[in-house]
């Protein structure tokens, strides 16, 4: 159809696309501190977990130092939480509730949205390692050079990026609250079978084995190795593969998203 | 200094007439079923369209194609000179949506102020929860609001961006007689202001009470596309209400009948030819007493129109 353009074209001005941004990550971060339901157990759970596993239980696996080890795995444990949630939840929340719908047809770019999820995620990552290191500083007896601990906080950064595209596929397949139990049926055997609770080496050598198909593990390796923890650590393969999964998820949540 | 004007978006109306969206030979199918067929739908500055139809007509799936949501199978889709798909074009238009709601954890004020930063002009905060009626729970949050009350957070979302064009998806359902009413009194105000407005609804009163023109949908195609005065003429009729001594059954043999009821001896007949009716039923009927005879309302044109025994004297249908 080539039909000429008979309607009027009006002349509209373009608003700041940087304070759509913002506003839109603004809001999503105030939203998401209001709902008790996400903040207090994506910022509390790493926490304590750490304080138990790591500080108030005895006990001492092969030559590691225990608290510096578990601080790089509940960090991962801890960003990969507010990714999958923000994401998952969300996303499958806003689908339900038709505010999705509404945001299509506003004039709201895209990318917005989606940048707004991202930056809620790494401001809810970054406090979860600032609490994790205060506490493993003071009370786990860590020392840790400040250029080490910004090496580890970039990783367990960038290392979010996968479980945001993670999170926004089980959000492409679910609605509503279930998402809550299928995000957590995936965080939580996850972490546990990549390491983050406590170190693979007290598990059977099968489930060491089968550690690499979780983007969790090949995360807490870069993050061993950066913190001195794990040695050998072959860098480039993690993060490619991290980045091989990350394409994935993100091909399948588009795919999801095109058919709808 | 005319360069200066051009960027100056919109302070003055667009002059009312003018055509801001179209949908020209539109199709749309959901699957094996049809929504849309051949739809040709115009909508202008400064006028309500109300678009009436049944469940599963067609409104919203033309609502979808204007708003961007969806995408046409076959025909033309234009909205202010371009694509609706794409959001820069969508700067010039505001939608509340049928269903929905937005989140619950944020302030009245906060999502008014998020979405006033989507527009380039937007009005002032503090206007668009004053047209919305929200000044007095500007502060409350979203999840402590009632259903009406949400309603109205959705419409000033809807107008914050000044829009040329707005689309209201049954924006009234839910809300109490007042409210309705001050709702419609804004929109006729917006219009007043230029603005295109596209009004589905079920309240067929609504329609009556708002519309300039009525765009009738049945089963994915326009039935008819009139003023509400219009559209009442075609169902062209009138009903005629009298108190009678006959039996129904005798009078609905009557040729100028097309249809009829009593009630305890209150009969109501509708006819396209009232006088030869009320004609032939003072002459059988010495004792008629009460009459009384008034025309359709729209919503009894429209039950008529639609209804699958009407004979459609319309172009559209093939």
């Amino acid at each position: 159809m080539s039909s000429p353009l008979q309607t009027m074209r009006l002349d509209i001005g373009r608003p700041s696309v940087l304070r759509i941004y913002l506003a839109e990550a603004t809001s999503e971060l105030v939203r998401v501190i209001r709902t008790p339901s996400f903040a207090a157990p994506t910022l509390a759970f790493p926490l304590v977990f750490y304080v138990m596993f790591a500080i108030v239980l005895p006990g001492q696996w092969g030559d590691l130092d225990k608290a510096t080890y578990l601080l790089a795995t509940y960090g991962v444990f801890g960003v990969i939480g507010p990714a999958l949630f923000g994401f998952g939840v969300g996303l499958a929340m806003e689908r339900q509730q038709g505010w999705l719908e509404l945001k299509r047809v506003s004039p709201m770019p895209t990318g917005a949205y989606f940048f707004a999820k991202i930056a809620m995620s790494l401001v809810f990552a970054l406090t979860t390692i600032v609490l994790l290191s205060t506490t493993a500083i003071a009370f786990g007896g860590v020392h840790i050079t400040l250029v080490t601990w910004l090496k580890l906080v970039a990783t367990l950064l960038l290392g979010t990026m996968p479980f945001c595209a993670l999170g926004l596929w089980i959000g492409t397949l679910v609605k509503g609250q279930s998402a809550v139990a299928v995000v957590n049926l995936v965080y939580l055997p996850m972490s546990v079978l990549s390491g983050l609770w406590i170190p693979l080496m007290v598990f059977p050598p099968i489930l060491q084995k089968i550690a690499v198909i979780w983007p969790a593990w090949h995360l807490s390796q870069m993050a061993l190795g950066v913190i001195g923890q794990s040695h050998d650590v072959r860098y480039g393969m993690h993060a490619a593969t991290l980045l091989a999964m990350t394409a994935m998820f993100l091909s399948l949540a588009a795919m999801r998203l095109r058919f709808k | 200094m005319s360069q200066a004007k051009q960027q100056q978006p919109r302070t003055s109306p667009i002059p009312a007439g003018t055509l801001l969206a179209r949908l020209k030979g539109v199709s749309k199918a959901y699957g094996p079923v049809q929504a849309l067929s051949d739809v040709d739908i115009a909508v202008h500055a400064g006028e309500v369209l109300a678009v009436l139809g049944a469940n599963g007509a067609g409104k919203s799936t033309a609502l979808g194609l204007l708003t961007g949501r969806l995408g046409a199978d076959t025909g033309l889709v234009e909205l202010l000179g371009g694509d609706p798909r794409d959001a820069g074009i969508r700067r010039g238009i505001g939608v509340m949506l049928q269903e929905g709601s937005l989140p619950d954890t944020l302030r009245v004020i906060e999502h008014v102020r998020l979405y006033s930063t989507y527009y380039p002009d937007p009005r002032p905060v503090a206007e668009s929860l004053a047209l919305a009626g929200l000044q007095d729970i500007a502060k409350r949050l979203y999840s402590d609001l009632s259903g009406g009350q949400q309603r109205r957070v959705q419409f000033a979302l809807a107008i914050c961006g000044r829009p040329a064009l707005l689309f209201v998806d049954e924006p009234t359902v839910g809300l109490d007689v007042e409210a309705r009413r001050n709702f419609w009194s804004v929109l006729r105000q917006l219009r007043g202001e230029g603005t295109g407005i596209v009004l589905t609804t079920h309240y067929i009163e609504e329609a009556d009470a708002l519309a300039d023109r009525v765009l009738l949908l049945a089963n994915g195609c326009v039935l008819a596309e009139d003023t509400p005065a219009g559209i009442k003429a075609r169902a062209a009729g009138k009903r005629i209400r009298a108190r009678t001594s006959l039996s129904l059954a005798a009078m609905s043999t009557w040729p100028e009948v097309r249809s009829s009821s009593i009630d305890e001896g209150v009969a109501e007949l509708v006819s396209n030819d009232a006088e030869q009716l009320l004609r032939r039923w003072l002459a059988a009927d010495a004792g008629l007493a009460d009459i009384e005879c008034r025309p359709l309302s729209l919503e009894e044109a429209f039950l008529t129109l639609t209804s699958p025994t009407a004979k459609v004297p319309l172009e559209k249908v093939a």
